[in-house]
């Protein structure tokens, strides 16, 4: 007897791209971005990047089973969230705080929503979020890149036990014996000092900062080969850095030695990182092309307005996470106009 | 050519898609004829509209091009026997839509010519719109693009309503689908002859055709040999699906919008497939019934692949055993395209005169994946492939909840014509395609 033949609904033809396939391509951009934090901060970026995507996997995969959905691992989406978290995080932060963060990430921001796909914000941001209450020492301080001997030894505070408070680095970063080194991020020197450091070292990551931050250069490299692929909608992180741009430059004309300039604000910090790698999370983003541009202006104009006037250096993280919220609503307020509809049907109503 | 087509943008309608085309293996095979099948299965239902109604008994005898239906009233189109042979039985037969349908069993005698025997010639010159439209009735002809409506209806204007371009689809947008294809290339003079029908019958003061620019031959082609002084004129489109949709296609051309439930006339315009209208141009002046037509047979389980000349009422099972079908390899049989063509559950579904293709898929492998469902992550894919704009993200997450009626009313819904656009660029595999026609279905049932 011949084989049957088949049947199944139009369309018979897929394009052989799936959702496990477009997570891989993200793990795949943020792989380089992940070398140089090691290059940079050695052994300590290492743990703390397995750490948090360890971490992630257990939550993701216990949540997963205890809820009935199988095994969501393998759609890679949970890996994303470990890298980047460990990405926005101090090189030296505890391995134990970044192990809660993660699960806080993943079990509050991801699966108590129904996982993937439901989430409203971002859970890597949700984790940080949760850590940067929680240890507020920990996750503002810093230690300097390039530090001698960072792939034979670790940073002191990396092996903090846990519910201990993490022993201060300082001793240990004087000991290195370092030349002008203040402590400081970038970013925090700009605010408290109006000291502006080079535009170049910030735009190339020879700097100090979060482990996966500092080198707006590369994070654009991966994130522009990914929107190539079409995987990443370009037009968030051209929205964020126009919004954040536009924002910052009256200021800066007005008084450019209290105010830092346009490119300052945009490569330094956590900008490039969340434009092109959070903010662009395409669940936790609308799903309007007008709406997408809206979201991103959002995000860069709220990211220099705490970052200019708040009390907080850095503001990139809640103005993702605020513009995640809004997500929805500006996806319902920028609804496609369909073919054939009158224009400006509501307003005739 | 190449290289002279990047600069080139053709005209286009917004968002769509660029599946592979797979157009090479059939687009220069010029139409053939085939043998006639020993037993020919005529539905009486192969239109939109009322069935038609059967004019013989079992054992009468017919002669090739003879009535053997009449129309049900307006909406409607009469049946005429593809072949000479004798009526074996009025019954039912299993169709693609599912259900299975009445339909005439004519057994075709061995020697049977194909040769038309059943004429009635007319001078066209001398017909007034009217006659035309009647004329084209009698022909039995529908739109041979897949939609299967009575041609003659579109032909009479409604009340009020001025046509006044006549848009000629030759895009053929579907993947492997050629036959439109060739019909422009080898039947256009009987092509032009229907489109100054159409213009005659519906008043209309230009015809356009339009086809996409992967068959530029045929747009030069057509360029030479329309007559200067006819109002016709061939455009090239961008090669995008669903560009043969006609609002897409009227927007490319006209830059007009069909509005939201309404119909081309309302904007003065009556689109006709080019096949249809070659169809017209063949068969009006001897006053013969359409009683075959061109369908492209072929995908990866055909082994000669080909644009055939097929009568009606041809089993799907004799036509695939005349291109080799490659049995222990073959999936889906889908009729039309496989973008919006329907599979079928057997091999004894004749071709209809909606069937523009027959498209044999090779079996699926199962470890490809192809077919994980998983949770919508909102990545805007379908809004920016939907041809029509619509959120079909946001109707899928509706139709999961249930709560169709928002999807109609809100969401838009009912513009939805199943182009299948959305569920191809998925990328978590959902069938969105199948959500909004169960949805519509649905409410069609509700407000019944």
């Amino acid at each position: 007897m011949p084989k049957p033949i088949e049947i199944r609904t139009s369309p018979h033809l897929k394009r052989a791209l799936s959702v496990d396939r477009i997570m891989r391509n993200v793990v795949f951009a943020l792989l380089p971005i992940c070398a140089f934090a090691v290059f940079q901060f050695g052994l300590s970026a290492l743990l703390l990047i397995l750490t948090t995507t360890g971490a992630a996997i257990a939550t993701e995969w216990f949540f997963a089973r205890a809820s009935g959905r199988g095994n969501t691992v393998s759609d890679w989406s949970v890996v994303i969230t470990g890298i980047l978290l460990a990405l926005t995080l101090p090189p030296g932060f505890p391995l134990w705080m970044a192990a809660v963060a993660a699960f806080v990430g993943v079990a509050l921001g991801k699966a108590l929503f129904g996982g993937l796909g439901y989430n409203v914000m971002n859970p890597a941001l949700v984790g940080r979020a949760f850590v940067q209450a929680a240890f507020p020492v920990a996750i503002t301080t810093w230690t300097p890149a390039f530090a001698p001997g960072r792939f034979t030894e670790v940073i002191p505070s990396t092996f903090t036990l846990p519910f201990m408070q993490p022993i201060p680095v300082k001793d240990w970063v004087a000991a290195l014996q370092l030349d002008a080194w203040t402590g400081a991020t970038p970013l925090a020197l700009q605010k408290f000092q109006q000291i502006e450091p080079s535009v170049t070292d910030v735009f190339t990551g020879m700097i100090a900062g979060s482990a996966g931050e500092t080198s707006a250069l590369l994070i654009l490299i991966c994130g522009l080969w990914l929107a190539f692929k079409r995987m990443l909608d370009w037009r968030i992180p051209v929205a964020v850095m126009a919004g954040a741009a536009l924002t910052a430059l009256p200021f800066w004309l007005m008084d450019s030695s209290l105010y830092p300039s346009p490119w300052f604000v945009l490569f330094s910090g956590g900008l490039m990182l969340g434009a092109w790698f959070m903010a662009s999370d395409m669940v936790a983003s609308p799903v309007t092309t007008s709406g997408v541009i809206l979201y991103g202006l959002f995000i860069g104009i709220v990211t220099v307005v705490i970052r200019l006037f708040g009390g907080l250096v850095e503001g990139v993280m809640y103005a993702i996470l605020l513009a995640n919220a809004a997500g929805p609503l500006i996806s319902s307020w920028t609804q496609p106009r369909v073919y054939g509809a009158l224009k400006k049907t509501r307003e005739a109503e | 050519m190449g290289l002279f087509s990047l600069f080139q943008r053709h005209r286009t309608f917004d968002h769509g898609i660029y599946p592979v085309e797979h157009k090479e293996l059939t687009a220069d095979k010029p139409i053939r004829r085939l043998p006639f099948a020993p037993e020919l299965v005529i539905p009486l239902a192969q239109h939109k509209g009322a069935p038609a109604v059967p004019l013989v008994k079992v054992g009468q005898e017919v002669v090739r091009g003879e009535p053997i239906a009449r129309a049900e009233g307006f909406v409607s189109v009469p049946m005429h026997a593809p072949a000479t042979g004798v009526i074996r039985a009025i019954a039912l037969t299993p169709t693609a839509d599912g259900p299975k349908t009445s339909a005439i069993f004519l057994k075709v005698y061995e020697a049977a010519s194909q040769e038309v025997l059943y004429d009635l010639e007319r001078d066209l010159d001398a017909m007034t719109p009217e006659e035309i439209v009647a004329a084209v009735q009698d022909a039995g002809l529908v739109g041979l693009g897949g939609a299967a409506f009575p041609s003659h209806v579109k032909m009479k204007p409604p009340a009020g309503k001025l046509i006044e371009t006549v848009v000629v689809n030759g895009c053929e947008c579907e993947p492997y689908l050629t036959c439109d294809h060739r019909i422009m290339l080898e039947q256009s003079d009987a092509l032009i002859r229907g489109i100054k029908l159409a213009l005659k019958a519906t008043g209309a003061k230009r015809a356009i055709i339009g086809v996409e620019d992967n068959k530029l031959d045929a747009v030069a082609h057509l360029r030479a040999v329309i007559p200067k002084d006819l109002p016709i004129t061939a455009e090239a489109v961008e090669t995008k699906y669903p560009q043969g949709a006609e609002k897409m296609l009227i927007k490319s051309l006209l830059r007009k919008e069909v509005p939201v439930g309404g119909l081309p006339a309302d904007i003065g315009v009556a689109v006709y497939n080019v096949g249809t209208l070659a169809q017209m141009g063949d068969l009006l002046p001897q006053g013969r019934g359409l009683i075959e037509r061109v369908v492209t047979v072929s995908g990866p389980a055909v082994s000669n692949p080909g644009n055939f000349m097929v009568p009606i009422g041809t089993p799907l099972r004799f036509l695939l055993g005349q291109v080799g079908l490659a049995e222990d390899r073959v999936g889906e049989v889908i009729l039309g395209g496989p973008m919006m063509g329907m599979a079928v559950a057997s091999l004894d579904v004749p071709v209809t005169k909606a069937v523009s293709g027959v498209v044999a898929l090779e079996r699926e492998d199962p470890d490809l994946d192809r077919r994980k469902v998983y949770p919508c992550i909102k990545c805007a894919e379908c809004l920016k492939a939907c041809p029509v704009s619509l959120n079909p993200s946001m109707l899928g997450e509706l139709a999961l909840a249930r709560q169709y009626d928002r999807m109609a009313e809100e969401f838009n819904l009912d513009q939805c014509f199943e182009c299948g656009c959305c569920a191809y660029v998925c990328p978590s595999n959902i069938p969105l395609t199948q959500y909004f026609r169960i949805a519509k279905s649905i409410n069609r049932d509700r407000n019944a």
